[in-house]
C-alpha cells in the first residue's frame, strides 16, 4: 500500500473516530446539562421556518412530475385512478424524507458548517471555552435537538405538498376522477409509510447536524479552510443520507409491517 | 506559585515547537514571554489555559496539573482566567453586552440587572461606556481589543493571558491598550501573562520577561536586564537586528 493510501486511510477512520467522540459528547450533554431553550427556539426558526420555502417547492413539484410520469405508464394499462396512491407511498415513505434531508443538508448543513468554520478560525471557538462554555454545550447541542425537531415537520409539510399538489395535477389537468384516485390513494396508503418516512428524517436531521457541526470544530485555518468544511458538510451529510435511506427502509420494514 | 510548567513540549507534525520549556509564576507578578513570530509563543499561551494539549510534561495550575484534564473539567479551571485573544475573538452574533457578560448570564447565578450593571462598570474601565447596544462589526480594532479586555476582567479572574494585545494596532492605540491592561493589573491584583513582540508594550506591561528560542525559555531575566543585555540572541531581537548570515542568503525563487 502506498503512503498516500496509508494516509487516506487513517485519515478516514480519524475521522470516524473524531466522529464518535462527538456523538458521545453531544449525548453526556444531552443528559447531563440543562439546553438552553432560546437558543433550540432561534436555531428550530432557522433550520424549520426558513427552510420552509426551499422544501415546499422541492416536494410539490417532485409530486407533480412524479404523479405525470405515473400517469403515462398506468394510463397504458387502464389504471388511471392508482396514481394517486403511487405518489402518497412513494413521497410519504422514500421522496419526501430523502428530498427533504439533501434540500435541508444544503441550506442549513452548508450554514452549520461555515458559521461554526469561521468561529474556530476567528478563535470565537477558543474564546468560548476560555468562557467556560464547552462548545457542546453552546453550539452543537441546540442544532441537534432543532435539527430533531424541525425535520420531521419540514418532512410532513414536504409530503403534504407533494400528494396536493399531484391531486391538482391529476384531477385538473390528467383528467382522472377525483373521488376515485382519492379512494384509491386513502386505500393503498398504510400508516406505516408515512411513520416510515417521519422516522427516517428524524435520523437525518441527526445525521446532517452531526455531519456540519463536526465539518465546523475541525474546520482547516483561513478562507479556502472554511469553504472546504462547508463543501463536505453538504457532500458527506448527503451521502450519509442515501446510504443510510437504503439500510433504514429495509430495517423498518422488517420492524413495522 | 500560581503556574507552573515543567518540561512542556509540542509538535505540530515534524515540527518541534516547544522543547522542554520549564518555568514558573507566583500570584500577582506581571510577565511577558517575547520571542520571534512563529516560536511557539502563542501555543505556550495555549497551553496554560488547557486550549492545547502538551505531548509531554506537565502544568500546574494552583497545584493542579491540568496537562491531559478532560474538557469539562478544565471549563471549571479555566473560571480563574480570562484571556484577550490576539483578534479580540469577540462573537460577530452578540451585541457588546452580551458578550462582555458572556459568562455571568451563562452560569445564570448573576441577576440580569447586575449584569448590566457591572458590564456597564467594566466598559467604563477600559473606556467604552454606552457602547453596550453596538455589534462586534461597527467597532475599530483597537475598541474591539477593549470589548475583549473588559470581557476577560469582569468575572475578576486571578490569571489574565494576552496573546498579542497590540498587534495590528497604531502607535497610540497600543499605548493605551497597554496602558488599560496596567490598569487592570492594579484595579484587579492579577496575575498577568503577555505574550508579544512589542518591545515598547514589554517594556510598558511587565516587571518580569521570558524569552522563547529554540522551543525554550533562553532567558528570564527583568526588563532592564533584557535591554542592557549583550547577549547576541537577546541583543538582536530587542534592537530588531536580523541575523546578517539570514540576511545576505541568497533569496529561493
Amino acid at each position: 500500500m502506498t503512503d498516500l493510501a496509508k494516509q487516506l486511510v487513517r485519515d478516514w477512520f480519524g475521522g470516524l473516530g473524531r466522529g464518535a467522540l462527538l456523538c458521545r459528547d453531544i449525548l453526556s450533554s444531552l443528559f447531563t446539562v440543562k439546553p438552553v431553550w432560546r437558543d433550540v427556539v432561534y436555531q428550530v426558526y432557522f433550520i424549520g421556518v426558513k427552510s420552509q420555502l426551499v422544501v415546499a417547492v422541492t416536494g410539490a413539484f417532485t409530486g407533480m412530475v412524479l404523479c405525470y410520469q405515473s400517469y403515462i405508464q398506468f394510463h397504458r394499462v387502464r389504471m388511471d385512478s392508482a396514481t394517486l396512491a403511487v405518489v402518497a407511498v412513494s413521497m410519504g415513505s422514500e421522496l419526501g424524507p430523502v428530498l427533504t434531508g439533501l434540500m435541508v443538508a444544503g441550506r442549513v448543513g452548508a450554514a452549520i458548517a461555515a458559521e461554526i468554520g469561521t468561529m474556530r478560525v476567528t478563535e470565537q471557538i477558543d474564546a468560548l471555552r476560555t468562557l467556560a462554555a464547552h462548545p457542546v454545550d453552546y453550539l452543537v447541542v441546540p442544532r441537534f435537538l432543532a435539527m430533531l425537531l424541525a425535520m420531521p415537520l419540514l418532512t410532513a409539510e414536504s409530503i403534504a405538498l407533494g400528494i396536493g399538489a399531484a391531486y391538482v395535477v391529476a384531477t385538473f389537468l390528467l383528467g382522472i376522477n377525483p373521488a376515485d384516485a382519492w379512494h384509491q390513494m386513502i386505500r393503498h396508503t398504510d400508516d406505516v409509510d408515512i411513520m416510515t418516512g417521519l422516522i427516517k428524517t428524524f435520523i437525518y436531521g441527526g445525521i446532517i447536524a452531526v455531519v456540519a457541526c463536526y465539518k465546523g470544530l475541525t474546520c482547516p485555518q483561513g478562507a479556502e479552510g472554511v469553504g472546504h468544511a462547508t463543501t463536505e458538510a453538504v457532500v458527506y451529510s448527503s451521502i450519509a443520507i442515501l446510504i443510510c435511506n437504503f439500510f433504514l427502509t429495509m430495517l423498518l420494514n422488517t420492524l413495522l409491517q | 506559585m500560581i503556574i507552573e510548567v515543567r518540561d512542556l513540549k509540542k509538535s505540530f507534525g515534524p515540527h518541534r515547537v516547544l522543547d522542554g520549556v520549564s518555568f514558573s509564576i507566583a500570584k500577582g507578578q506581571a510577565v511577558a514571554i517575547i520571542g520571534i513570530s512563529g516560536g511557539g509563543k502563542s501555543v505556550l499561551l495555549k497551553h496554560l489555559i488547557g486550549l492545547l494539549t502538551p505531548d509531554a510534561g506537565e502544568i500546574h495550575i494552583n497545584g493542579q496539573n491540568i496537562a491531559g484534564m478532560n474538557e469539562r473539567r478544565l471549563l471549571q479551571i479555566r473560571r480563574s482566567f480570562g484571556m484577550l485573544f490576539q483578534g479580540a475573538a469577540l462573537f460577530d452574533s452578540l451585541t457588546v453586552e452580551q458578550n462582555v457578560g458572556f459568562l455571568l448570564q451563562r452560569e445564570g447565578r448573576t441577576a440580569a440587572a447586575e449584569i448590566s450593571r457591572r458590564v456597564a462598570e467594566v466598559l467604563e474601565l477600559v473606556g467604552l461606556a454606552g457602547t453596550q447596544k453596538k455589534t462586534p462589526a461597527e467597532l475599530s480594532g483597537g475598541m474591539r481589543k477593549r470589548v475583549g479586555l473588559a470581557r476577560a476582567v469582569i468575572y475578576r479572574p486571578e490569571i489574565v493571558l494576552y496573546d498579542e494585545p497590540t498587534t495590528g494596532l497604531d502607535p497610540i492605540a497600543s499605548d493605551s491598550i497597554d496602558q488599560l491592561i496596567r490598569r487592570v493589573v492594579d484595579a484587579f491584583n492579577v496575575t498577568s501573562i503577555a505574550v508579544t513582540h512589542d518591545m515598547r508594550s514589554v517594556r510598558r506591561i511587565s516587571r518580569r520577561i521570558l524569552m522563547l528560542h529554540e522551543g525554550r525559555i533562553y532567558a528570564d531575566q527583568t526588563p532592564e536586564e533584557i535591554f542592557r543585555s549583550s547577549d547576541p540572541v537577546i541583543y538582536r531581537f530587542v534592537n530588531g537586528i536580523a541575523d546578517p548570515l539570514e540576511a545576505l542568503s541568497p533569496i529561493s525563487p
